[in-house]
């Protein structure tokens, strides 16, 4: 399309200003400006609102909230346990994620298949599941462990699942696999030619390690400190269902008991996610900069090499045994559980006589329970709705953030990544503030959730689908273009197939975590829009642990599934390619 | 048929305060049914040049014209999109779609945009005879990311042909191939150009390539045309140093210009004077370089005759090229190339005289760019 303007311009006047847009140009320029208004109402609304309730009170702006807030009784206790809970589940996390991604890539222990499994079937399980699993393994006197130890006389060893060490304990297993995929990556992209030629140089194994090995990987340590530091403040599920009963309150706990508690406190909520959201904020460009670091350390070059593991001679079988015993402890035993206490009427510890009074009671109870069917159904539509919304919309905005012209177009990307630092439970705080008087009626029904949800894994869809985009390279696009395709037709024809894999990997993922999503959930739901993860919740203040045990098992069935079908299918649906 | 006139493109670099100029006051003609090509080494400005002519880039200011058809003009503020200028290209990676067969990939420019409405009929019709033309017929259902690189340049010609293109673009089609099959396409591709009657702009580094397909040449540096001619001009009269450079293989010797004779131009040069045909940009009492290719000079192993043009040195080093033998020759003080037919072969050390045939001889004005190509 041409576009004419009338004025001409004086003879040998340069023109360096790019003056006209072509229909196509204009296109990008007018999707630009709509993705932005949407990301804007998305990412920048909550936070405009939480910051706006925090500092303002009914006569205007003022600071009373946060003295309000901070002048609640057992504040520095709050604080205190709250970074000791963070530090101590990142201690937990790293330490024990790092020696698994360490064994598993740099040396020949065998069984290794069993730690990839224990590395992704944590992120499959939903944490208030395996927090409540716990409870039934860790307690102090039903804790299947505990009886155990007590039994053979080491009851001195025992860890009370309701205490800061329980927490601890418990929160550090179900993050160290995030920590042993960040760490295995690191471990891998280590080229080996780095120790061969210390190993060269005269140096000892030990001193190997000891002076290259983790001094290269250093900055990705850093970085899954840091993360895992940020997540244990986040961290909702193990506070509520372990700290509330002991009396161990973080931020996240208290500002879930000041909005489920009358009189209903708003400044305390504001004020303590404010706090939270700047805490996480912090560290999560802390960890920017570290990553920025370890690009300076990186050793990765074009080609692919395997890291040379190293013989571990002897202690081949007693690291294996580790690996095994961490596999029982974090994988089987939450899970088998799990399973027993969907089998039984009532619980009763795991024993030849209990086994007798085996039912499937409970499964059909859940399948008979209206509200239980209700949340089945309301979790699937916002998991399927979410995800299809965010892969379509990010690999939008994927696109122009990478490939169109329009200047600043980084924006775009940065815009979607911002919820990254938002913890689930303040994104429900604002998004309470926004809609509780917003003419939009929207509040109390899935809408809303379905907001909180898209909001929230914008960034995961953003990783997916920009990595995808990346490969396709900016010749294909063109061509189409040389072919006569408008912007449209190029992207939905050309772009969009070429990034599916990403596109589909990206959904799977989106639907995982939307039906695990339990802390933005639990302040958003009303009677009608409950969701499972809630419903799990509910089953748990009210002591139904075989209802809760039984939908637990069907909803970690169906998530397996789904990621093994995705994970059969990801083989298949890239582009056809030898 | 294809008019680029005052053509300026610049980037932004953040290293510098000013917009580097890529393409900096372009103007050349295509006439219809020509083979035209823009021959440069990287960073000349050459694809950026293509990509403005396709309304991939958007330039600074200057005009595009096919035939009467104004594409891009910053006079008059017109800029068709790329996908209405109906133009073909062929794409250096070919960029050949992977999630599509051979069949689809032709059939697209069919499907889309203006000519989405095209009959089935008329798009099968068209999408076979296309395939044909470059004999990819047989190979229709086949993926396109199942065909060797030969296989895919000829597809993403035969999809840039479908469309019946006022023009036929091409981005270094030849350079992702390996040196034989590379030998072979080009004369398919100059065939093909000549069967089916289309302007085509083609775009390389390739001297020889250049040489061998072209009507005519725009040789390119920094952005700007150095030397516009047909192929014969720009090998055999290179205007600039930078050309006789790039295009062949030349030496260089400097000197300064003293005066004219009965068969030319008298350059005093280190190793006494020779007599140039031809001169370009310089004239008597200027400094110069005298430009000779290696194959011009004639090798004499009688080193007792002393006339006019004739050297006398020693071969420094010589390498058996297959064709020939070429040699290094160390004058008094400046070195020359020169070549012999592979049956004469003579010796390192071995004495022997040259003579450099005026009319293959050029002074041409002394260019920063040579100081470049041979410190490089």
């Amino acid at each position: 399309m041409t576009q004419v303007l009338e004025r001409p311009l004086a003879a040998g006047q340069q023109v360096h200003a790019r003056p006209r847009l072509g229909r196509q140009a204009l296109v990008q320029y007018v999707i630009a400006a709509v993705v932005v208004v949407i990301l804007g109402y998305l990412v920048l609304s909550p936070l405009v609102y939480l910051v706006w309730r925090g500092l303002t009170t009914g006569e205007g702006l003022s600071l009373s909230n946060i003295a309000a807030a901070y002048s609640v009784s057992g504040t520095p206790t709050m604080v205190m346990n709250s970074f000791l809970f963070a530090f101590g589940s990142a201690a937990v996390s790293v330490v024990s994620g790092t020696a698994l991604a360490f064994f598993c890539v740099r040396t020949n222990a065998p069984m290794k298949p069993l730690l990839y499994a224990a590395s992704l079937i944590p992120l499959i399980v939903p944490g208030i599941l395996f927090t409540i699993s716990w409870v039934f393994l860790l307690s102090d006197d039903i804790g299947l462990i505990n009886v155990v130890l007590r039994n053979m006389g080491l009851g001195f060893l025992h860890v009370d699942a309701f205490s800061m060490p329980g927490m601890i304990l418990i929160d550090g297993m179900h993050q160290a696999p995030l920590v042993f995929l960040l760490m295995f990556a690191a471990f891998r992209a280590t080229d080996p030619a780095l120790e061969e030629s210390a190993l060269m140089s005269g140096a000892g194994i030990g001193s190997v390690i000891r002076k290259v090995t983790l001094p290269l990987v250093r900055p990705a340590l850093l970085g899954a400190i840091l993360i895992s530091v940020v997540r244990g403040l986040e961290s909702f599920e193990t506070p509520a269902v372990l700290g509330i009963p002991a009396g161990k309150w973080v931020f996240t706990s208290q500002i879930f008991e000041a909005l489920r508690t009358y009189p209903v406190r708003y400044d305390v909520a504001s004020i303590y996610s404010i706090t939270l959201l700047l805490l996480t904020v912090l560290g999560l460009l802390a960890v920017q900069k570290a990553n920025s670091r370890s690009e300076r350390y990186q050793t990765i070059s074009g080609k692919g090499f395997r890291p040379r593991p190293m013989d571990l001679g002897a202690w081949r079988w007693p690291v294996s045994i580790v690996f095994a015993i961490y596999f029982v402890v974090v994988v089987l035993l939450p899970l088998l559980m799990l399973v027993w206490m969907s089998l039984m009427p009532f619980y009763q510890s795991p024993s030849a006589a209990a086994a007798g009074s085996i039912t499937f009671e409970n499964y059909e109870r859940i399948f008979r329970n209206a509200s239980i069917v209700g949340a089945v159904k309301n979790s699937a539509i916002l998991a399927l709705a979410s995800a299809t919304a965010v892969v379509l919309f990010t690999a939008v905005v994927s696109w122009l953030s990478l490939k169109s012209k329009i200047r600043g177009r980084k924006i775009f990307d940065l815009l979607a990544s911002v919820p990254l630092a938002i913890p689930g439970l303040v994104l429900g705080v604002a998004l309470i503030f926004i809609y509780l008087r917003s003419p939009l009626p929207i509040y109390g029904t899935l809408a809303i959730l379905f907001i909180a949800y898209v909001t929230r894994y914008l960034p995961y869809g953003i990783r997916y689908t920009s990595s995808s985009l990346a490969q396709v390279s900016a010749e294909l696009e063109d061509s189409a273009r040389m072919s006569g395709s408008t912007w449209w037709d190029s992207f939905r024809r050309v772009v969009l197939p070429l990034m599916m894999p990403g596109i589909i990997a990206g959904w799977v993922y989106i639907v995982v975590v939307s039906i695990r999503e339990l802390s933005s959930s639990i302040l958003l739901y009303s009677h009608n829009t409950r969701v499972m993860s809630v419903t799990i919740w509910e089953l748990w203040e009210n002591g139904q642990t075989g209802e809760l045990a039984a939908l637990g098992v069907v909803m970690v069935a169906a998530l397996m599934v789904l990621v093994a079908v995705a994970q059969r299918m990801g083989a298949r649906i890239g582009v056809q390619d030898a | 048929m294809l008019y680029v006139e005052n053509l300026r493109k610049g980037f932004h670099d953040d290293t510098r305060a000013t917009r580097v100029m890529a393409v900096d006051d372009v103007t050349f003609t295509v006439e219809e049914g020509q083979f035209f090509t823009l021959l440069g080494p990287s960073g000349c400005g050459k694809t950026t040049t293509l990509r403005c002519i396709a309304g991939l880039e958007s330039p600074d200011s200057g005009e595009i014209r096919v035939g009467d058809r104004v594409l891009y003009s910053g006079a008059k503020r017109i800029s068709v999109d790329s996908n209405d200028r109906n133009l073909g290209m062929v794409f250096q990676s070919y960029a050949i779609w992977p999630h599509m067969n051979v069949f689809e990939n032709v059939a697209f420019p069919l499907k889309v945009g203006k000519r989405r409405r095209t009959p089935k009929k008329e798009v099968t019709e068209r999408v076979e005879r296309a395939l044909e033309v470059v004999e990819l017929g047989h190979l229709a259902g086949r993926y396109a990311t199942k065909l060797s690189g030969g296989q895919q340049q000829r597809l993403a010609l035969a999809r840039a042909l479908v469309i019946e293109p006022a023009l036929l673009l091409l981005d270094e089609p030849l350079s992702n191939l390996d040196a034989k099959l590379r030998d072979s396409l080009r004369f398919e591709l100059k065939r093909l150009q000549r069967e089916q009657g289309i302007t085509t702009v083609y775009v390389t580094h390739d001297q020889s390539e250049a040489l061998s397909m072209s009507n005519s040449i725009a040789v390119m540096q920094d952005g700007k045309v150095s030397q516009l001619g047909d192929p014969f001009s720009i090998y055999l009269n290179p205007q600039n140093a930078f050309v006789a450079d790039f295009v062949g293989s030349t030496n260089f010797l400097d000197g300064t210009v003293t005066g004219q004779d009965a068969d030319g131009w008298v350059v005093e040069t280190a190793d006494g004077p020779v007599t140039v045909g031809t001169v370009v940009g310089v004239t008597a009492g200027d400094r110069c370089i005298v430009s000779i290719r290696p194959e011009h000079i004639e090798v004499q192993t009688d080193v007792s005759g002393v006339g006019r043009n004739v050297f006398t040195g020693t071969i420094d080093v010589r390498a058996f090229t297959g064709e020939s033998m070429a040699y290094q020759v160390k004058l008094g003080s400046g070195r020359l190339s020169c070549k012999t037919p592979a049956a004469q072969r003579l010796q390192s050390g071995k004495p022997i005289s040259l003579y450099v045939p005026p009319e293959h001889a050029i002074a041409l004005a002394p260019g920063s760019a040579v100081a470049e190509a041979r410190s490089a």
